[in-house]
């Protein structure tokens, strides 16, 4: 708030909020707690279960955690692992970093070549879902697909991707699909650092690395922190790789969110699937409660 | 020495750029040409000769036109919805003192990330049910606005923040009720921002699968991203001449939607996420 | 007066899959029915609403259908959904939906009690078969002409299947010698084209029908697996490629059209629909193909003691309690399974009707089929739930194919998850 009195008093600003609060409360806090509520039960689509659902305490969750048994394929560690090096591969190393560098390239660049690059990026991120999926199954394709139509042209021996390297497959696809979010964040965090801080160093003689790892990291670091904590949720609950592998082959790139749609909807247990949906929520909380904790530490600092 | 590096860095950036440029337009190869192929496979093929005829054919099925007007009622109900909504609260957070409420909406991003995601779908799709909205495009729209709220009241608290608070303050004393100074000074100020909001709201709800997937129900209401599968699975395999000429119609409104952002304003950041 | 429309659907598209379901809807069904209807004084037509997914989404679809009290008015159904969806509460009996007219309906007197069951649970009836079938080793003359194997082909024992597949592999290296269904991708056609063929052949079932509790564990069961092992792993006689892919059912279907697979353990409905009509068609199909009896391990070591084994199941249509019109549904669903109408579809796609008045006709192999299969032939258990359990047998198979697991391991895990699923005094384990 900066300076002066409440333009709105507060009963005025709660009726203005009114509309947003009745959303909110409907369609984020009441599912929340809905789901929390279904995990404890026996509750299915079809079979017995779905007339006659009871409390079953802690059943799905025992099941979901059976440490014996929990990273063999089609289970929850399995999927938590496949998980995890999706968002490690595709959102860390892929999406932030390639972002940070294509932002980083094109910093004090203008002109025809950024203006491409930059369309490109950003129609990747833009085209609807179930089309990126189409133009993806065609591009990894073992037979026809033009990646492997480039590797003969390189010489190399083509992949069956989808077969033999479903996670790599997927990071891959992920990194193209998202890194114009962080491009775009970080070219805006760039472009608040005057051109004056750097062209000191470069009185001083200092290399490219050097300029960017001196200046421009510690400039933008709260700026990566929240590329990354938001991309690492996005990355966690994306559905959309399943639109390509269908979570296959043999499971190998089951991610959490594919599981929790297979056990809910395709096995109809809606019970388990809560079980798993509070999971994956107590984890993006997890995730959500570091980020706010970070950036308030910040903000007490700067 | 310095004339070497200086030439170095500039091939190692044209390379970067290159291979940069190749990573993210060879995948989509595929959409741009497949269409105009009279002979669809799943290899990039310059069509020889182009024809318009499987963009015919998408045209002469009803079923797959009356997805893509389901498409707009979604994207379009959702959009209006959404930036109405955001921006009343996005004012009353800009314009109250209520201590705690930036950790709130924080905490509600975060938070809706979650809920468009699969962990919320079967409370989504129960509650949809409850409420009898199942296969109704409003339901849908309704779940949408839900979700995309709280990052577009983040988005548009920017915006307000972002206007002087001399304009109001002098309406305040000609006697202006709080709906007069925001439908009449605040509303038009914040219009870029509103278009922001709005353009990202429908292009979220345009190409979404997975709620309308389970919400809606009948052939008539299903959007294109679900209708795209009856021509995925027509005699159990790909049409694939049907199937990309209508992916790359269904992808168009974005496209457009972008060069126009893009030419209007520069596509870029308004504020938005960051801090 | 108004007009009625329902609207009626199944996994069938023109030109695709099921497509003479397609065919005989449009050119008989729909105009006769409409003409009877027209007799008694109504406007009732009726609509085809072609689904081409796969069995799995349209059951999910199904299922959230009837949930939310949508759905089309009668649709295709598979006998073995039938006791998970009752339990549900998701189906009616057809008589408590359409009236007492049902049980006056002159079919019934056409079908045996045991085949009335095929979409029946616990003694009620919620809808009628359109027929059954039964499953056996379809192979490519042609594919063994050249690799010098004698004709007609009938296996005695797993080791001499196992030899043809290697003289095959041998002379015909590009050719895929042996396909047996198996992995969670191919869903159903796992468990009734492979496990189960794979499992009886062994010597048991999943069930133990006496005592009532599933066969969790059990030699047979390691047995069963060792052969998937040797096919699929050890010699590389089967692709398991095609198991693993998403739509590596239709791939292999289009393998066999085009000569690349030499034998493949499918159902009668392969030949009659399949490689008979549609996109895999094969335009010279009796003269190429033909089949053969899947044996047992060795001769009398087979379930029951028998020699070559096989296994049946049955789809037909349900009403939708949901319907708006169930009088006009009823009429359409019993007037498509009157004589006259299956007659018309036998002339397109001969097949295992259940009717007694309804004979396959025109197509000696269909029948000789029968003849043989009929009578060897076992059925699954009817219980809410078997699904569940045979997504775990689809889970145990791909767990060897794709070598991730060992028989005995993977083994271990199918005992515990059905455990799991149906509780420990629901199971037992053969020594």
């Amino acid at each position: 708030m900066t300076g002066g009195a409440p333009i709105l008093s507060r009963r005025t600003g709660f009726f203005f909020l009114l509309p947003s609060l009745g959303f909110v409360s409907l369609f984020i806090l009441f599912p929340f707690v809905w789901v929390f509520y279904l995990s404890f039960t026996n509750q299915t689509l079809t079979g017995v279960t779905a007339i006659q659902s009871r409390l079953v305490g802690l059943a799905n969750y025992h099941r979901l955690l059976d440490f014996e048994t929990w990273m063999t394929s089609g289970q929850f560690g399995n999927a938590l692992r496949i998980s995890a090096q999706f968002v490690v591969g595709s959102a860390l190393i892929g999406q932030a970093l390639l972002g940070l560098a294509i932002a980083w390239a094109f910093y004090r660049w203008r002109g025809a070549f950024r203006e491409i690059v930059y369309t490109l990026v950003i129609l990747a991120w833009i085209i609807p879902d179930v089309v990126v999926a189409f133009t993806w199954m065609a591009f990894l394709d073992r037979d026809r697909g033009t990646l492997n139509a480039i590797l003969q042209l390189l010489r190399l021996a083509p992949v069956d991707w989808l077969i033999q390297q479903p996670v790599l497959s997927i990071i891959i696809f992920n990194t193209w699909r998202g890194t114009a979010f962080s491009m775009l964040l970080f070219s805006s965090a760039l472009a608040t650092i005057p051109p004056s801080y750097l062209e000191s160093a470069e009185v001083a003689g200092a290399s490219g690395w050097q300029k960017f790892r001196d200046i421009i990291l510690p400039l933008i670091r709260s700026h990566i922190l929240t590329d990354i904590i938001l991309i690492t949720l996005w990355t966690f609950n994306t559905f959309t790789p399943f639109l390509i592998t269908g979570g296959g082959p043999a499971f190998k790139s089951e991610l959490v969110s594919i599981y929790t749609f297979r056990i809910a909807f395709q096995f109809f247990e809606f019970g388990r699937g809560g079980a798993i949906a509070v999971a994956m929520m107590l984890i993006n909380l997890v995730l959500a409660l570091t980020y706010l904790t970070i950036l308030r530490r910040q903000g007490v600092r700067t | 020495m310095r004339l070497v590096r200086l030439v170095l860095a500039r091939v190692a950036f044209y390379l970067f750029v290159t291979l940069v440029a190749a990573f993210f337009a060879l995948p989509m190869l595929w959409l741009v040409l497949t269409p105009f192929n009279p002979r669809g496979t799943l290899a990039a093929e310059i069509p020889s000769p182009a024809t318009m005829a499987n963009f015919r054919l998408v045209f002469a099925n009803a079923f797959a036109m009356r997805a893509l007007l389901n498409s707009a009622i979604l994207g379009i109900g959702a959009m209006l919805i959404t930036t109405l909504v955001a921006t009343l609260a996005a004012y009353a957070l800009s314009r109250t003192d209520v201590p705690g409420l930036d950790f709130l909406i924080y905490a509600l991003i975060l938070f809706s990330s979650v809920v468009t995601g699969t962990a919320a779908m079967v409370p989504i799709f129960l509650l949809i049910f409850y409420l009898g909205l199942i296969d109704t495009l409003l339901g849908v729209i309704l779940v949408f606005t839900g979700g995309l709220l709280p990052t577009a009241i983040f988005i548009m608290r920017d915006f307000v923040e972002g206007i002087p608070r001399s304009y109001e303050e002098s309406a305040l004393v000609s006697g202006a009720t709080p709906r007069q100074m925001f439908q009449d000074v605040v509303a038009p100020l914040v219009q870029p921002g509103m278009m922001v909001v709005a353009i990202w709201a429908f292009v979220h709800v345009w190409g979404a699968f997975l709620i309308p997937f389970i919400l809606l129900r009948s052939p008539t209401s299903m959007p294109a991203s679900v209708a795209i599968y009856s021509f995925y699975t027509e005699a159990g395999t790909p049409i694939i001449t049907l199937t990309s000429s209508y992916a790359l119609l269904f992808a168009l409104p974005v496209l457009v939607l972008y060069l126009l952002v893009n030419w209007r304003y520069g596509f870029r950041f308004f504020g938005g996420i960051k801090r | 007066m108004p007009t009625i429309e329902l609207a009626l659907t199944c996994r069938c598209v023109e030109g695709g899959v099921n497509a003479n379901m397609v065919k005989w809807f449009k050119t008989y069904l729909a105009p006769k029915f409409a003409e009877k209807m027209k007799a008694e004084g109504k406007n009732v037509t009726a609509k085809l609403v072609e689904f081409g997914g796969s069995d799995e989404a349209l059951k999910e679809q199904y299922a959230l259908d009837l949930k939310v009290g949508k759905g089309y008015d009668v649709f295709a159904f598979d006998g073995f959904w039938v006791p998970e969806f009752v339990a549900g509460g998701l189906l009616k009996p057809l008589d408590e939906i359409a009236g007492p007219e049902v049980k006056q309906w002159e079919g019934w007197g056409h079908i045996s009690p045991g085949l009335q069951q095929i979409l029946g649970y616990q003694g009620k009836l919620y809808g009628i078969a359109s027929g059954t079938d039964v499953r056996e080793i379809f192979y490519r003359k042609d594919l063994f002409a050249k690799a010098g194997i004698a004709e007609p082909w009938q296996p005695k024992s797993w080791a001499e299947l196992l030899d043809t597949a290697r003289k095959i592999k041998k002379a015909l290296p590009d050719v895929t010698p042996l396909q047996l269904n198996a992995g969670t991708a191919m869903g159903e056609a796992t468990t009734m084209q492979g496990y189960f063929m794979a499992l009886l052949g062994a010597g048991i079932h999943m069930y133990d029908f006496e005592k009532g509790k599933w066969i969790a564990k059990s030699p047979a069961i390691a047995d069963a697996l060792n052969f998937y092992k040797t096919v699929y792993v050890d010699e590389k006689l089967g692709d398991a490629r095609l198991q693993l892919l998403k739509d590596g059912r239709n791939q292999s279907f289009a393998r066999f059209r085009d000569g690349k697979i030499a034998m493949l353990v499918e159902g009668d409905w392969f030949w009659r629909s399949v490689i008979a009509t549609g996109e895999w068609k094969i335009p010279n199909r009796n003269e190429v193909v033909s089949f053969a009896k899947m044996p047992a391990k060795e001769p009398k070591k087979g379930y029951k003691g028998q020699d070559f084994v096989t296994i049946s199941g049955g789809t037909g249509f349900v009403i939708n309690p949901n319907t708006k019109y169930p009088k006009e549904a009823w009429a359409l669903l019993s007037f498509m399974f009157s004589k006259e109408p299956l007659m018309a579809f036998q002339e397109l796609e001969p097949r295992i009707r259940v009717r007694d008045d309804v004979p396959v006709i025109g197509d000696p192999v269909m029948t000789e089929m029968a003849k043989q299969l009929l009578g060897l032939t076992t059925v699954r258990p009817m219980l809410p739930e078997y699904p569940k359990i045979s997504a775990e047998a689809q889970l145990l198979t791909e767990r060897v194919v794709s070598g991730e697991m060992t028989p005995e391991k993977a083994m271990e895990a199918y005992a515990k998850a059905v455990t799991a699923l149906v509780g420990p005094d629901k199971v037992i384990e053969l020594k």
